[in-house]
Protein backbone atom coordinates (compact mmCIF):
# COMPACT_ATOMS: atom_id res chain seq x y z
CA UNK A 1 0.00 0.00 0.00
CA UNK A 2 1.19 3.54 -0.75
CA UNK A 3 0.55 5.84 2.20
CA UNK A 4 1.06 9.14 0.40
CA UNK A 5 0.18 8.51 -3.23
CA UNK A 6 0.72 12.15 -4.20
CA UNK A 7 4.32 12.44 -3.05
CA UNK A 8 5.49 8.85 -3.42
CA UNK A 9 4.51 8.60 -7.09
CA UNK A 10 5.34 12.12 -8.31
CA UNK A 11 6.66 12.24 -11.88
CA UNK A 12 10.44 12.75 -11.68
CA UNK A 13 10.31 16.24 -13.16
CA UNK A 14 7.79 17.46 -10.62
CA UNK A 15 9.71 15.76 -7.82
CA UNK A 16 12.96 17.42 -8.85
CA UNK A 17 11.31 20.82 -9.09
CA UNK A 18 9.96 20.34 -5.58
CA UNK A 19 13.38 19.23 -4.31
CA UNK A 20 15.06 22.30 -5.81
CA UNK A 21 12.56 24.70 -4.29
CA UNK A 22 12.92 23.08 -0.87
CA UNK A 23 16.69 22.84 -1.18
CA UNK A 24 17.14 26.54 -1.92
CA UNK A 25 14.96 27.49 1.03
CA UNK A 26 16.94 25.15 3.33
CA UNK A 27 20.26 26.57 2.12
CA UNK A 28 19.10 30.14 2.69
CA UNK A 29 17.94 29.29 6.17
CA UNK A 30 21.13 27.51 7.30
CA UNK A 31 23.27 30.26 5.77
CA UNK A 32 21.36 32.92 7.68
CA UNK A 33 21.15 31.14 11.03
CA UNK A 34 24.15 28.81 11.50
CA UNK A 35 27.64 30.38 11.61
CA UNK A 36 29.19 27.02 10.67
CA UNK A 37 27.34 26.89 7.33
CA UNK A 38 27.89 30.59 6.57
CA UNK A 39 31.63 30.16 7.05
CA UNK A 40 31.78 26.97 4.98
CA UNK A 41 29.67 28.35 2.12
CA UNK A 42 31.68 31.57 2.07
CA UNK A 43 34.93 29.62 1.97
CA UNK A 44 33.72 27.51 -0.93
CA UNK A 45 32.52 30.64 -2.73
CA UNK A 46 28.99 29.33 -3.33
CA UNK A 47 26.17 31.41 -1.91
CA UNK A 48 22.71 29.81 -1.60
CA UNK A 49 21.47 32.18 -4.28
CA UNK A 50 23.96 30.64 -6.72
CA UNK A 51 22.18 27.29 -6.53
CA UNK A 52 19.95 27.23 -9.61
CA UNK A 53 19.62 23.49 -10.18
CA UNK A 54 19.93 20.27 -8.22
CA UNK A 55 23.28 19.73 -9.92
CA UNK A 56 24.61 22.87 -8.23
CA UNK A 57 24.35 21.00 -4.95
CA UNK A 58 27.63 19.31 -5.94
CA UNK A 59 29.44 22.61 -5.60
CA UNK A 60 28.63 22.87 -1.91
CA UNK A 61 30.96 21.53 0.81
CA UNK A 62 30.25 18.32 2.73
CA UNK A 63 29.21 18.13 6.35
CA UNK A 64 30.86 15.34 8.36
CA UNK A 65 30.40 13.61 11.67
CA UNK A 66 33.34 15.56 13.09
CA UNK A 67 31.61 18.84 12.13
CA UNK A 68 28.69 17.65 14.25
CA UNK A 69 31.00 16.87 17.15
CA UNK A 70 32.76 20.23 16.82
CA UNK A 71 29.40 21.94 17.21
CA UNK A 72 28.30 19.78 20.15
CA UNK A 73 25.66 19.89 21.45
CA UNK A 74 23.33 22.40 19.75
CA UNK A 75 25.63 24.43 17.48
CA UNK A 76 24.00 23.33 14.21
CA UNK A 77 20.39 23.92 15.28
CA UNK A 78 18.70 26.55 13.13
CA UNK A 79 15.94 27.37 15.59
CA UNK A 80 16.03 28.53 19.22
CA UNK A 81 15.68 25.70 21.75
CA UNK A 82 12.20 26.88 22.69
CA UNK A 83 11.00 25.59 19.32
CA UNK A 84 12.70 22.23 19.80
CA UNK A 85 10.35 19.59 21.16
CA UNK A 86 12.63 16.55 21.08
CA UNK A 87 16.34 15.83 21.39
CA UNK A 88 18.00 12.53 20.42
CA UNK A 89 21.65 11.55 20.43
CA UNK A 90 23.42 8.85 18.52
CA UNK A 91 25.56 6.23 20.17
CA UNK A 92 29.02 7.67 19.97
CA UNK A 93 31.49 4.84 20.39
CA UNK A 94 34.40 7.26 20.13
CA UNK A 95 34.39 10.78 21.43
CA UNK A 96 31.26 12.84 21.87
CA UNK A 97 27.78 11.80 20.90
CA UNK A 98 26.09 13.57 18.03
CA UNK A 99 23.00 15.43 19.09
CA UNK A 100 19.93 16.07 16.93
CA UNK A 101 16.82 18.16 17.57
CA UNK A 102 13.27 18.22 16.21
CA UNK A 103 10.58 20.88 16.02
CA UNK A 104 6.94 19.86 16.19
CA UNK A 105 6.84 19.89 12.39
CA UNK A 106 9.99 17.73 12.21
CA UNK A 107 8.28 15.14 14.40
CA UNK A 108 5.33 15.26 12.01
CA UNK A 109 7.64 14.81 9.01
CA UNK A 110 9.33 11.89 10.72
CA UNK A 111 5.99 10.27 11.60
CA UNK A 112 4.91 10.75 7.99
CA UNK A 113 7.98 9.03 6.47
CA UNK A 114 7.72 6.25 9.06
CA UNK A 115 4.01 5.75 8.31
CA UNK A 116 4.94 5.54 4.62
CA UNK A 117 7.66 3.01 5.48
CA UNK A 118 5.35 0.78 7.49
CA UNK A 119 2.69 0.94 4.77
CA UNK A 120 5.29 0.00 2.14
CA UNK A 121 5.97 -3.16 4.16
CA UNK A 122 2.30 -4.07 4.05
CA UNK A 123 1.49 -2.92 7.59
CA UNK A 124 -2.14 -1.84 8.13
CA UNK A 125 -4.25 -0.16 10.78
CA UNK A 126 -5.32 -3.50 12.23
CA UNK A 127 -1.75 -4.72 12.76
CA UNK A 128 -0.09 -5.13 16.16
CA UNK A 129 3.45 -3.82 15.97
CA UNK A 130 5.91 -5.35 18.40
CA UNK A 131 8.57 -2.65 18.55
CA UNK A 132 11.83 -3.99 19.98
CA UNK A 133 14.01 -1.11 18.90
CA UNK A 134 15.44 0.66 21.91
CA UNK A 135 13.45 3.57 23.32
CA UNK A 136 15.56 6.43 24.56
CA UNK A 137 18.24 8.60 23.04
CA UNK A 138 18.44 6.13 20.13
CA UNK A 139 15.98 7.15 17.39
CA UNK A 140 14.91 3.58 16.54
CA UNK A 141 12.23 3.02 19.18
CA UNK A 142 10.41 6.35 19.09
CA UNK A 143 10.76 6.70 15.32
CA UNK A 144 8.89 3.46 14.65
CA UNK A 145 6.47 4.27 17.45
CA UNK A 146 5.28 7.61 16.06
CA UNK A 147 4.98 6.20 12.55
CA UNK A 148 2.93 3.27 13.84
CA UNK A 149 0.56 5.60 15.68
CA UNK A 150 0.21 7.84 12.63
CA UNK A 151 -0.67 4.80 10.56
CA UNK A 152 -3.22 3.87 13.21
CA UNK A 153 -1.75 0.47 14.06
CA UNK A 154 -1.46 -0.80 17.66
CA UNK A 155 2.10 -0.43 18.83
CA UNK A 156 3.64 -2.34 21.74
CA UNK A 157 6.58 -0.26 23.03
CA UNK A 158 8.73 -3.26 23.97
CA UNK A 159 12.19 -1.74 23.60
CA UNK A 160 15.14 -4.15 23.70
CA UNK A 161 16.17 -6.75 26.25
CA UNK A 162 14.16 -9.20 28.34
CA UNK A 163 13.91 -11.61 25.45
CA UNK A 164 11.81 -14.29 27.17
CA UNK A 165 9.18 -11.72 28.04
CA UNK A 166 9.31 -10.52 24.43
CA UNK A 167 8.43 -14.01 23.20
CA UNK A 168 5.60 -14.39 25.72
CA UNK A 169 4.09 -11.02 24.77
CA UNK A 170 4.43 -11.78 21.08
CA UNK A 171 2.54 -15.00 21.68
CA UNK A 172 -0.11 -13.66 24.07
CA UNK A 173 -0.81 -10.33 22.36
CA UNK A 174 -0.74 -11.84 18.87
CA UNK A 175 1.86 -9.40 17.48
CA UNK A 176 1.75 -9.37 13.68
CA UNK A 177 4.73 -7.11 12.94
CA UNK A 178 8.19 -7.22 14.53
CA UNK A 179 10.57 -4.27 14.39
CA UNK A 180 14.14 -4.67 15.68
CA UNK A 181 17.70 -5.25 14.53
CA UNK A 182 18.09 -8.34 12.30
CA UNK A 183 20.45 -10.02 14.77
CA UNK A 184 17.98 -9.51 17.61
CA UNK A 185 15.29 -11.16 15.47
CA UNK A 186 17.46 -14.26 15.12
CA UNK A 187 18.24 -14.13 18.81
CA UNK A 188 14.51 -14.08 19.61
CA UNK A 189 14.09 -17.14 17.38
CA UNK A 190 16.74 -18.95 19.45
CA UNK A 191 15.14 -17.90 22.72
CA UNK A 192 11.71 -19.01 21.48
CA UNK A 193 13.14 -22.39 20.47
CA UNK A 194 14.67 -22.84 23.92
CA UNK A 195 11.30 -21.97 25.45
CA UNK A 196 9.56 -24.47 23.18
CA UNK A 197 7.60 -21.72 21.35
CA UNK A 198 7.08 -22.38 17.64
CA UNK A 199 7.33 -19.19 15.58
CA UNK A 200 5.27 -20.83 12.85
CA UNK A 201 2.29 -20.86 15.20
CA UNK A 202 2.58 -17.15 16.05
CA UNK A 203 0.60 -14.50 14.19
CA UNK A 204 3.76 -12.67 13.15
CA UNK A 205 3.82 -12.05 9.40
CA UNK A 206 6.17 -9.12 8.72
CA UNK A 207 9.50 -8.03 10.20
CA UNK A 208 11.10 -4.64 9.57
CA UNK A 209 14.78 -4.73 10.35
CA UNK A 210 17.54 -2.15 10.35
CA UNK A 211 20.13 -0.23 12.40
CA UNK A 212 22.89 -2.64 11.43
CA UNK A 213 24.18 -4.09 8.17
CA UNK A 214 22.74 -7.44 7.11
CA UNK A 215 22.70 -9.64 4.05
CA UNK A 216 20.34 -11.49 1.71
CA UNK A 217 21.41 -14.75 3.35
CA UNK A 218 20.45 -13.37 6.73
CA UNK A 219 17.09 -12.34 5.27
CA UNK A 220 16.52 -15.92 4.06
CA UNK A 221 17.42 -17.27 7.47
CA UNK A 222 15.13 -14.86 9.31
CA UNK A 223 12.25 -15.54 6.93
CA UNK A 224 12.70 -19.27 7.39
CA UNK A 225 13.18 -19.31 11.17
CA UNK A 226 10.46 -16.76 11.98
CA UNK A 227 8.13 -17.67 9.12
CA UNK A 228 7.69 -14.02 8.11
CA UNK A 229 8.49 -11.57 5.33
CA UNK A 230 11.63 -9.66 6.31
CA UNK A 231 12.17 -6.12 5.01
CA UNK A 232 15.01 -3.67 5.29
CA UNK A 233 14.59 -0.17 6.72
CA UNK A 234 17.26 2.51 6.65
CA UNK A 235 17.82 5.69 8.53
CA UNK A 236 20.25 7.56 10.70
CA UNK A 237 19.57 9.99 13.48
CA UNK A 238 21.51 12.80 11.79
CA UNK A 239 19.17 12.73 8.79
CA UNK A 240 15.98 12.06 10.83
CA UNK A 241 16.10 8.51 12.25
CA UNK A 242 14.51 5.39 10.76
CA UNK A 243 12.33 6.12 7.73
CA UNK A 244 14.87 7.69 5.37
CA UNK A 245 14.30 4.76 3.03
CA UNK A 246 12.39 1.49 2.97
CA UNK A 247 12.02 -1.67 0.93
CA UNK A 248 8.60 -2.29 -0.56
CA UNK A 249 7.01 -5.66 0.00
CA UNK A 250 6.13 -5.90 -3.71
CA UNK A 251 9.72 -5.93 -4.99
CA UNK A 252 12.01 -6.38 -1.95
CA UNK A 253 14.76 -4.97 -4.12
CA UNK A 254 16.40 -1.82 -2.89
CA UNK A 255 15.07 0.79 -0.49
CA UNK A 256 12.97 3.69 -1.73
CA UNK A 257 14.37 6.99 -0.49
CA UNK A 258 11.74 9.58 0.45
CA UNK A 259 13.31 12.11 -1.86
CA UNK A 260 10.73 14.82 -1.25
CA UNK A 261 12.43 15.14 2.16
CA UNK A 262 15.95 13.78 1.68
CA UNK A 263 18.11 14.34 -1.40
CA UNK A 264 20.64 11.53 -1.90
CA UNK A 265 23.99 11.50 -3.68
CA UNK A 266 26.64 8.79 -4.04
CA UNK A 267 30.25 9.90 -3.88
CA UNK A 268 33.67 8.36 -4.16
CA UNK A 269 34.75 8.25 -0.48
CA UNK A 270 38.34 9.09 -1.38
CA UNK A 271 37.96 11.91 -3.91
CA UNK A 272 34.53 13.20 -2.88
CA UNK A 273 33.41 13.23 -6.51
CA UNK A 274 29.75 12.51 -7.23
CA UNK A 275 29.25 9.13 -8.94
CA UNK A 276 26.54 8.33 -11.48
CA UNK A 277 23.54 6.09 -10.76
CA UNK A 278 24.53 2.44 -10.55
CA UNK A 279 27.99 3.02 -9.10
CA UNK A 280 28.95 1.97 -5.59
CA UNK A 281 30.11 4.62 -3.17
CA UNK A 282 29.32 6.56 -0.01
CA UNK A 283 25.80 7.87 0.55
CA UNK A 284 25.41 11.59 1.12
CA UNK A 285 22.14 13.21 2.22
CA UNK A 286 20.79 16.74 2.19
CA UNK A 287 17.58 17.26 4.14
CA UNK A 288 15.20 19.69 2.47
CA UNK A 289 12.28 19.92 4.89
CA UNK A 290 13.80 19.67 8.34
CA UNK A 291 13.50 22.72 10.58
CA UNK A 292 15.56 22.27 13.74
CA UNK A 293 18.51 20.35 12.39
CA UNK A 294 18.85 20.50 8.61
CA UNK A 295 21.95 18.91 7.09
CA UNK A 296 23.67 19.85 3.87
CA UNK A 297 25.57 17.11 2.05
CA UNK A 298 26.04 14.96 5.11
CA UNK A 299 28.50 12.12 4.60
CA UNK A 300 26.85 9.03 6.08
CA UNK A 301 29.88 6.72 5.66
CA UNK A 302 27.38 4.08 4.48
CA UNK A 303 28.28 2.31 1.25
CA UNK A 304 25.45 1.85 -1.25
CA UNK A 305 24.35 2.26 -4.88
CA UNK A 306 21.42 4.30 -6.26
CA UNK A 307 19.05 2.83 -8.87
CA UNK A 308 16.65 5.16 -10.71
CA UNK A 309 14.66 2.46 -12.57
CA UNK A 310 10.92 2.55 -11.85
CA UNK A 311 9.70 -0.04 -9.36
CA UNK A 312 6.76 -2.37 -9.78
CA UNK A 313 5.22 -0.99 -6.58
CA UNK A 314 4.48 2.25 -8.44
CA UNK A 315 6.74 4.54 -6.44
CA UNK A 316 8.86 6.89 -8.54
CA UNK A 317 11.37 7.36 -5.73
CA UNK A 318 14.96 6.30 -6.37
CA UNK A 319 16.09 3.10 -4.70
CA UNK A 320 19.29 2.53 -2.74
CA UNK A 321 20.90 -0.87 -2.50
CA UNK A 322 20.99 -2.40 0.96
CA UNK A 323 23.94 -0.82 2.80
CA UNK A 324 26.89 -3.14 2.23
CA UNK A 325 29.32 -1.63 4.68
CA UNK A 326 30.68 1.59 6.07
CA UNK A 327 33.49 3.52 4.51
CA UNK A 328 35.03 3.91 7.96
CA UNK A 329 34.50 0.22 8.83
CA UNK A 330 36.73 -0.63 5.95
CA UNK A 331 39.69 -2.55 7.27
CA UNK A 332 42.98 -2.34 5.49
CA UNK A 333 44.73 -5.64 6.15
CA UNK A 334 48.20 -5.91 4.67
CA UNK A 335 47.16 -3.36 2.08
CA UNK A 336 43.94 -5.16 1.11
CA UNK A 337 40.63 -3.34 1.62
CA UNK A 338 38.20 -5.57 3.47
CA UNK A 339 34.64 -4.80 4.57
CA UNK A 340 33.30 -6.90 7.44
CA UNK A 341 30.19 -7.46 5.31
CA UNK A 342 32.34 -9.25 2.74
CA UNK A 343 33.56 -11.71 5.36
CA UNK A 344 29.96 -12.16 6.43
CA UNK A 345 28.87 -13.08 2.92
CA UNK A 346 31.70 -15.62 2.65
CA UNK A 347 30.57 -17.21 5.92
CA UNK A 348 26.94 -17.22 4.84
CA UNK A 349 27.89 -19.26 1.80
CA UNK A 350 29.36 -22.04 3.91
CA UNK A 351 26.53 -24.44 4.68
CA UNK A 352 25.53 -24.49 8.32
CA UNK A 353 27.41 -21.38 9.41
CA UNK A 354 25.38 -18.95 11.50
CA UNK A 355 25.45 -15.22 10.71
CA UNK A 356 27.38 -14.36 13.83
CA UNK A 357 31.07 -13.68 13.61
CA UNK A 358 33.79 -11.63 15.19
CA UNK A 359 36.83 -10.27 13.39
CA UNK A 360 39.97 -9.64 15.40
CA UNK A 361 42.59 -7.58 13.66
CA UNK A 362 46.01 -7.40 15.24
CA UNK A 363 49.58 -6.74 14.29
CA UNK A 364 52.26 -9.31 15.01
CA UNK A 365 55.69 -7.90 14.32
CA UNK A 366 55.00 -5.72 11.32
CA UNK A 367 52.35 -7.96 9.87
CA UNK A 368 48.60 -7.46 10.15
CA UNK A 369 46.67 -10.53 11.21
CA UNK A 370 42.99 -11.26 10.81
CA UNK A 371 41.27 -13.82 12.99
CA UNK A 372 37.68 -14.81 12.26
CA UNK A 373 35.63 -16.35 15.06
CA UNK A 374 32.93 -18.72 13.85
CA UNK A 375 30.43 -20.53 16.04
CA UNK A 376 30.27 -24.32 15.91
CA UNK A 377 26.63 -25.39 15.98
CA UNK A 378 25.23 -28.92 15.83
CA UNK A 379 25.21 -29.07 12.04
CA UNK A 380 28.89 -28.10 11.76
CA UNK A 381 30.11 -30.16 14.70
CA UNK A 382 31.84 -33.48 14.29
CA UNK A 383 33.34 -35.78 16.91
CA UNK A 384 36.47 -35.93 14.78
CA UNK A 385 39.19 -33.32 15.01
CA UNK A 386 40.10 -33.62 11.35
CA UNK A 387 36.58 -32.66 10.21
CA UNK A 388 36.56 -29.49 12.30
CA UNK A 389 40.05 -28.58 11.16
CA UNK A 390 38.95 -29.10 7.56
CA UNK A 391 35.99 -26.76 8.15
CA UNK A 392 38.34 -24.07 9.46
CA UNK A 393 40.66 -24.50 6.49
CA UNK A 394 37.75 -24.39 4.04
CA UNK A 395 36.58 -21.03 5.40
CA UNK A 396 40.16 -19.72 5.35
CA UNK A 397 40.49 -20.74 1.73
CA UNK A 398 37.18 -19.12 0.72
CA UNK A 399 38.23 -15.85 2.36
CA UNK A 400 41.61 -16.00 0.66
CA UNK A 401 40.09 -16.81 -2.73
CA UNK A 402 37.35 -14.22 -2.65
CA UNK A 403 38.92 -11.35 -0.71
CA UNK A 404 42.61 -11.93 -1.29
CA UNK A 405 43.44 -11.71 2.38
CA UNK A 406 44.86 -14.39 4.68
CA UNK A 407 42.68 -15.04 7.70
CA UNK A 408 42.87 -17.53 10.55
CA UNK A 409 39.58 -19.14 11.54
CA UNK A 410 38.94 -19.88 15.19
CA UNK A 411 36.01 -22.11 16.04
CA UNK A 412 34.13 -21.01 19.14
CA UNK A 413 31.27 -22.39 21.21
CA UNK A 414 27.76 -21.44 20.13
CA UNK A 415 26.39 -18.24 21.62
CA UNK A 416 29.95 -17.13 22.41
CA UNK A 417 29.39 -14.29 19.95
CA UNK A 418 27.28 -11.27 20.58
CA UNK A 419 23.60 -11.18 19.59
CA UNK A 420 22.87 -7.54 19.55
CA UNK A 421 19.96 -5.65 20.93
CA UNK A 422 21.44 -2.50 19.48
CA UNK A 423 24.37 -2.69 17.14
CA UNK A 424 26.54 -5.77 17.39
CA UNK A 425 30.26 -5.32 17.64
CA UNK A 426 31.72 -7.39 14.84
CA UNK A 427 35.26 -6.06 14.67
CA UNK A 428 37.97 -5.67 17.28
CA UNK A 429 41.00 -3.86 15.96
CA UNK A 430 43.93 -4.31 18.34
CA UNK A 431 46.51 -2.75 16.09
CA UNK A 432 48.46 0.02 17.71
CA UNK A 433 49.88 2.00 14.88
CA UNK B 1 26.08 -53.96 19.13
CA UNK B 2 26.69 -50.24 18.92
CA UNK B 3 27.17 -47.83 21.75
CA UNK B 4 25.98 -44.22 21.70
CA UNK B 5 28.69 -41.74 22.50
CA UNK B 6 28.12 -38.09 23.23
CA UNK B 7 30.60 -35.52 21.92
CA UNK B 8 30.79 -31.96 23.17
CA UNK B 9 32.55 -29.04 21.48
CA UNK B 10 34.75 -27.08 23.88
CA UNK B 11 36.78 -23.97 23.42
CA UNK B 12 40.33 -24.30 24.64
CA UNK B 13 39.97 -22.14 27.73
CA UNK B 14 40.20 -22.65 31.49
CA UNK B 15 37.03 -23.96 33.09
CA UNK B 16 35.40 -25.37 29.95
CA UNK B 17 35.77 -28.99 31.07
CA UNK B 18 34.90 -28.10 34.64
CA UNK B 19 31.57 -26.69 33.51
CA UNK B 20 30.55 -29.75 31.49
CA UNK B 21 31.42 -32.15 34.28
CA UNK B 22 29.65 -29.96 36.84
CA UNK B 23 26.46 -29.81 34.73
CA UNK B 24 26.48 -33.59 34.28
CA UNK B 25 27.21 -34.18 37.95
CA UNK B 26 24.39 -31.91 39.10
CA UNK B 27 21.98 -33.70 36.78
CA UNK B 28 22.93 -37.09 38.20
CA UNK B 29 24.59 -38.26 34.97
CA UNK B 30 27.41 -40.69 35.58
CA UNK B 31 30.38 -40.76 33.21
CA UNK B 32 31.41 -44.31 32.25
CA UNK B 33 34.26 -43.48 29.88
CA UNK B 34 35.74 -40.36 28.37
CA UNK B 35 38.42 -38.97 26.15
CA UNK B 36 39.43 -35.47 25.22
CA UNK B 37 40.87 -34.63 21.84
CA UNK B 38 42.43 -31.23 21.82
CA UNK B 39 43.98 -28.79 19.38
CA UNK B 40 45.45 -25.34 19.90
CA UNK B 41 42.03 -23.69 19.78
CA UNK B 42 39.37 -26.23 20.61
CA UNK B 43 38.71 -29.61 22.11
CA UNK B 44 36.23 -32.41 21.57
CA UNK B 45 35.08 -34.19 24.70
CA UNK B 46 33.75 -37.68 24.05
CA UNK B 47 31.71 -39.39 26.70
CA UNK B 48 29.93 -42.63 27.40
CA UNK B 49 27.37 -41.97 30.12
CA UNK B 50 24.70 -43.91 31.97
CA UNK B 51 21.89 -41.64 30.67
CA UNK B 52 22.68 -40.25 27.23
CA UNK B 53 19.30 -38.57 26.60
CA UNK B 54 19.53 -36.65 29.82
CA UNK B 55 23.16 -35.71 29.23
CA UNK B 56 22.37 -34.32 25.77
CA UNK B 57 19.32 -32.48 27.02
CA UNK B 58 21.05 -30.72 29.92
CA UNK B 59 24.09 -29.80 27.85
CA UNK B 60 21.91 -28.55 24.95
CA UNK B 61 19.99 -26.41 27.36
CA UNK B 62 23.21 -24.84 28.64
CA UNK B 63 24.12 -23.90 25.09
CA UNK B 64 26.75 -26.51 24.33
CA UNK B 65 27.06 -28.08 20.92
CA UNK B 66 26.41 -31.77 21.47
CA UNK B 67 26.25 -34.65 19.05
CA UNK B 68 25.60 -38.36 19.29
CA UNK B 69 27.87 -40.79 17.49
CA UNK B 70 27.87 -44.57 17.29
CA UNK B 71 30.97 -46.29 18.60
CA UNK B 72 31.85 -49.90 19.42
CA UNK B 73 32.85 -51.25 22.85
CA UNK B 74 35.26 -54.13 22.51
CA UNK B 75 36.45 -56.48 25.28
CA UNK B 76 40.19 -56.82 25.14
CA UNK B 77 41.96 -59.59 27.10
CA UNK B 78 43.96 -57.97 29.90
CA UNK B 79 47.33 -59.48 28.94
CA UNK B 80 50.36 -58.41 26.88
CA UNK B 81 49.41 -58.42 23.19
CA UNK B 82 45.67 -58.33 23.89
CA UNK B 83 45.05 -55.08 22.02
CA UNK B 84 47.64 -55.96 19.36
CA UNK B 85 45.59 -59.01 18.31
CA UNK B 86 42.53 -56.89 17.75
CA UNK B 87 44.42 -54.22 15.87
CA UNK B 88 45.88 -56.87 13.59
CA UNK B 89 42.40 -58.22 12.76
CA UNK B 90 41.26 -54.72 11.86
CA UNK B 91 44.38 -53.96 9.82
CA UNK B 92 44.02 -57.16 7.84
CA UNK B 93 40.43 -56.26 7.03
CA UNK B 94 41.58 -52.76 6.03
CA UNK B 95 39.34 -51.06 8.59
CA UNK B 96 40.37 -47.60 9.67
CA UNK B 97 40.22 -46.61 13.35
CA UNK B 98 39.36 -42.92 13.72
CA UNK B 99 40.18 -42.95 17.42
CA UNK B 100 39.96 -45.14 20.48
CA UNK B 101 40.05 -44.83 24.25
CA UNK B 102 39.85 -47.10 27.25
CA UNK B 103 36.99 -47.59 29.65
CA UNK B 104 37.50 -46.71 33.30
CA UNK B 105 36.23 -50.06 34.49
CA UNK B 106 36.99 -53.64 33.58
CA UNK B 107 34.52 -56.27 32.54
CA UNK B 108 35.60 -59.30 34.52
CA UNK B 109 39.16 -60.13 33.46
CA UNK B 110 39.00 -57.96 30.39
CA UNK B 111 39.62 -54.31 29.59
CA UNK B 112 37.07 -52.41 27.53
CA UNK B 113 38.19 -50.26 24.62
CA UNK B 114 35.88 -47.84 22.81
CA UNK B 115 36.50 -47.74 19.04
CA UNK B 116 35.31 -45.20 16.51
CA UNK B 117 35.54 -46.74 13.02
CA UNK B 118 34.95 -45.18 9.65
CA UNK B 119 32.89 -48.27 8.73
CA UNK B 120 31.18 -49.24 11.94
CA UNK B 121 29.00 -52.09 10.63
CA UNK B 122 31.78 -53.81 8.74
CA UNK B 123 34.09 -53.52 11.75
CA UNK B 124 31.48 -55.22 13.94
CA UNK B 125 31.06 -58.01 11.41
CA UNK B 126 34.80 -58.59 11.09
CA UNK B 127 35.40 -58.59 14.85
CA UNK B 128 32.43 -60.86 15.57
CA UNK B 129 33.63 -63.35 12.99
CA UNK B 130 36.98 -63.54 14.78
CA UNK B 131 35.16 -64.18 18.06
CA UNK B 132 36.13 -60.85 19.57
CA UNK B 133 33.61 -59.92 22.24
CA UNK B 134 31.62 -56.78 21.61
CA UNK B 135 29.54 -55.34 24.40
CA UNK B 136 25.92 -54.24 24.02
CA UNK B 137 25.14 -50.57 24.65
CA UNK B 138 22.76 -51.49 27.45
CA UNK B 139 25.50 -53.33 29.28
CA UNK B 140 28.08 -50.58 28.77
CA UNK B 141 25.88 -47.78 30.14
CA UNK B 142 25.28 -49.67 33.39
CA UNK B 143 28.68 -51.24 33.98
Amino acid sequence: MIWNEEFETLPREALEALQLKRLVSTLERVYATVPFYKKKFDESGVKPSAVKSLKDLQRLPFTTKSDLRDNYPFGLFTVPLEQVVRIHASSGTTGKQTVVGYTQRDIETWSEVMARSLAACGVRKNDIIHNSYGYGLFTGGLGIHYGAEKLGASVIPMSGGNSKRQVIIMQDFGSTVLTCTPSFALYLAEVAAEMGVDFKKLKLRVGIFGAEPWSERMRDEIERKLNIQALDIYGLSEVIGPGVSIECIEAKRGLHIFEDHFVPEIIDPQSGKVLPYGEKGELVFTTVTKEAFPLVRYRTRDISVLYPEPCKCGRTLVRMERVSGRSDDMLIIRGVNVFPSQIESVLMNVKGVEPYYLLIVDRKGNLDTLEVHVEVNESLFSDEVKDLQALGRKIEKEIKDLLGVTAGVKLVEPKALQRSEGKAQRVIDRRKI
Amino acid sequence: MKVDQISVFLENKPGALAEVTRILGESGVNIRALSLADTKDFGILRLIVNDKEKAKEVLDRKGFTVRKTEVVAVEVPDRPGGLADIMRILAEADINVEYLYAFVQQSGENAIIIFRFDETDRAIAVLSEKKVRILEGKKVYTL
